[in-house]
């Protein structure tokens, strides 16, 4: 064999092994149904229930009204719930050893760390799409371009959170942790982000605290799109949304390296 | 195949494993047998890459556990103590996402899946989720899982727990040819000493994370036959080997009372213990069944029973006993031995290998 040919069967194989992690957990997803509902119902309720009703007492200085300037942050929202949930769940997957059948496997902590957030990834994907169609009900206008930014700005956002969710559960060895990680990053990642308010009249420690929030880029990329509302620009929204998957993906790949396998 | 060499894990205070080292042979078949937290498993999972040593290492196939481990892995198929195929996915499934993940050649993956299937008597549920698999056919799905790649070597923790005595007994014949077949190489633990006997050419008793002794199942019952010792007490609870127990007659001639031993009984005792063989006779006499019973301790009960019937008289009835791998593992894990300073049972033991 020439190293051209090893090079090329091992990445072939490497492919294939990253193809078979995504398809466990792809599959795992289809099967289920009760969690796709369920992770659908959360953000149609804040949607419709949170949006229609702050709404009829809320008035922005923007001309537009709540429910659909919510709408990018009910899309962010989802992506942070599944992503980061889809992440911490990898606690339960260690308590119940099928993850010690993949571990022992000749493949490595990298590729497994890949497979696992690309399944991630789909997951908050499929959701972001369905939420998309309830957008065109509460008239959100697409266009081509449009729809290629979401998605774009999504599949960053749902690797980097699902990345930061895999290297936190990594760590973690009691399902305890599981709740540290929804109180403690869950829930800040979501209120930080501006999803449910502008950023332009916030007080001052308000907004240096939503600096440090990833999803807010997201937030303000995503209402750039739909609704061409942005504190900042688009390129500077994904410029950092960049920068932080970079950041979790190594965090990931350094807790999946060090992490115990029993 | 196998070459463990001063293996050690220490959890934290606990010593899991202790200075292991143990050669094990091509197509051999290895049971390590001890009480719970000996550090079976520990061992398996640092031998499968699972774990790191504390120090110590070990060689498969040639292959050096901690510096070469995914060359290690490659080389190994495991079945873990606990339940470890994915729950949501068919029995198919999971057997074809670990094709992919040994990298099983494509052209390859599809019917070696098959064979396994059928191998294992999974091939008509093959299409059902695992969840719907009784605990029994999920074992045999993470057996066939473990030798999608065709191994050289495969760890079984515990391959039979939870199985009834059939699928136990189709295990036992499914693993022998295995080894027959594939020439596998086979580390197994079980709490089923039955099974450690039948399955395994030599096993290696674990206590307290140290190797105390290592034998074929056979040597490791001579052995223990050999520990009885008759000077010190009378104890006969304690005995460990082949019993003979003989039933005779209440007739007219025994006193009904049992007062006196009959002239019928006295003459047998003094026939049985005119024998070599025998060392040991018990008089018992079962007032509730109205039996007199003699208890028997001989050696080589197999060569001598028959001489034993043909010279005496008036037997209604016999039950005899050999000792079994039990008895070895309650004389390895109870009571003093494990524990015994010196010119105890492990001298003894030591002594005996050398006489070998
Ligand atoms: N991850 C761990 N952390 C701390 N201690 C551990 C860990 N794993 C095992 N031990 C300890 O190491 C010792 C050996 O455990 P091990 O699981 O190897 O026993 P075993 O022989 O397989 O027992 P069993 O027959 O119950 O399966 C036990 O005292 C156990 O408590
Ligand atoms: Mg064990």
């Amino acid at each position: 064999m020439g190293i051209n040919q090893i090079l090329n069967y091992k990445l072939v194989n490497n492919f294939l092994h990253i193809y078979a992690i995504w398809l466990r957990e792809f599959k795992v997803y289809l099967r289920e149904r009760s969690r796709i509902v369920g992770s659908l119902f959360t953000p149609l309720l804040w949607l419709f229930i949170v949006g229609s009703g702050i709404g009829s007492s809320t008035t922005l200085s923007i001309d537009v009204n709540y429910q659909k300037f919510i709408f990018p942050g009910i899309i962010s929202m989802s992506i942070i719930f599944t992503s980061v949930f889809y992440g911490a769940y990898i606690i339960w997957d260690r308590k119940f050893d099928f993850l010690k059948s993949v571990m022992v496997a000749p493949i490595s902590r990298e590729t497994i760390f890949i497979g696992k957030t690309l399944g991630g990834m789909t997951n908050s994907m499929i959701q972001v799409f369905m939420l998309l169609i309830i957008g065109l009900f509460i008239g959100i206008e697409y266009s081509l371009v449009s729809i290629l930014q979401i998605v774009f700005v999504s599949v960053i956002l749902s690797f980097l959170l699902t990345a930061l969710g895999l290297g936190l559960g990594s760590r973690m060895h009691s399902l305890e942790g599981f709740q540290m990680i929804v109180t403690f990053v869950v829930f800040p990642l979501f209120f930080l982000s501006g999803a449910l308010y502008p950023l332009d009249n916030l007080p001052d420690w308000l907004l240096f605290l939503t600096i440090f929030d990833p999803a807010t880029y997201a937030v303000d990329a995503l209402r750039n799109s739909t609704l061409g509302i942005a504190t900042y620009s688009f390129e500077f929204d994904l410029f950092l949304l960049f920068c932080s998957t970079v950041i979790t993906t190594l965090f990931g790949i350094l807790s999946f390296r060090k992490m115990r396998a029993v | 195949m196998i070459s463990i060499k001063n293996l050690t894990k220490k959890f934290d205070s606990i010593v899991a494993v202790d200075n292991v080292s143990l050669d094990i042979c091509e197509g051999e078949v290895f049971g390590l047998l001890g009480q719970n937290g000996a550090g079976k498993t520990t061992i398996i999972h640092m031998l499968a890459t699972l774990i790191k040593p504390t120090s110590g290492t070990a060689l498969i196939n040639g292959y050096d556990i901690i510096k070469n481990s995914s060359k290690v892995r490659k080389n190994i198929g495991i079945v873990f103590q606990a339940p470890s195929s994915d729950d949501m996915l068919t029995g198919f499934e999971n057997l074809k996402i670990h094709s992919y993940l040994y990298s099983v050649p494509s052209e390859l993956r599809i019917k070696r899946i098959n064979e396994l299937l059928k191998l294992v008597g999974l091939y008509e549920r093959k299409d059902d989720i695992v969840k719907k698999y009784s605990g029994g056919m999920r074992r045999r799905l993470e057996i066939a899982r473990g030798l999608i790649h065709k191994p050289k070597v495969m760890f079984l923790d515990e391959p039979t727990l939870g199985l009834d005595p059939n699928s136990r007994k189709s295990m036992w014949d499914y693993i022998q040819k295995l080894v027959k077949e594939e020439k596998i190489t086979i580390i197994l633990t079980t709490h089923y000493m039955e099974e450690a006997d039948t399955l395994c050419d030599r096993i290696g008793f674990i206590n307290k994370g140290k190797i105390i002794a290592i034998d074929t199942p056979q040597q490791l019952k001579l052995m223990i036959k050999n520990n009885n010792n008759y000077d010190d007490n009378n104890n006969t609870d304690r005995y460990i080997g082949d019993t003979i127990k003989l039933y005779f007659k209440v007739t007219e001639d025994i006193d009904a009372k049992y007062n006196n031993i009959s002239p019928i009984l006295t003459k047998n005792i003094e026939i049985l213990k005119s024998f070599k063989f025998v060392k040991k006779v018990i008089e018992k006499k079962e007032v509730g069944n109205k039996n007199v019973v003699l208890i028997l301790h001989v050696d080589d009960i197999n060569h001598n029973l028959p001489i034993i019937l043909k010279s005496i008289d008036n037997v209604e009835s016999i039950e005899f006993s050999q000792p079994t791998l039990d008895d070895v593992f309650f004389t390895f894990t109870q009571g003093k031995i494990a524990e015994e300073p010196e010119g105890g049972f492990m001298e003894r033991y030591a002594q005996y290998k050398k006489n070998d």
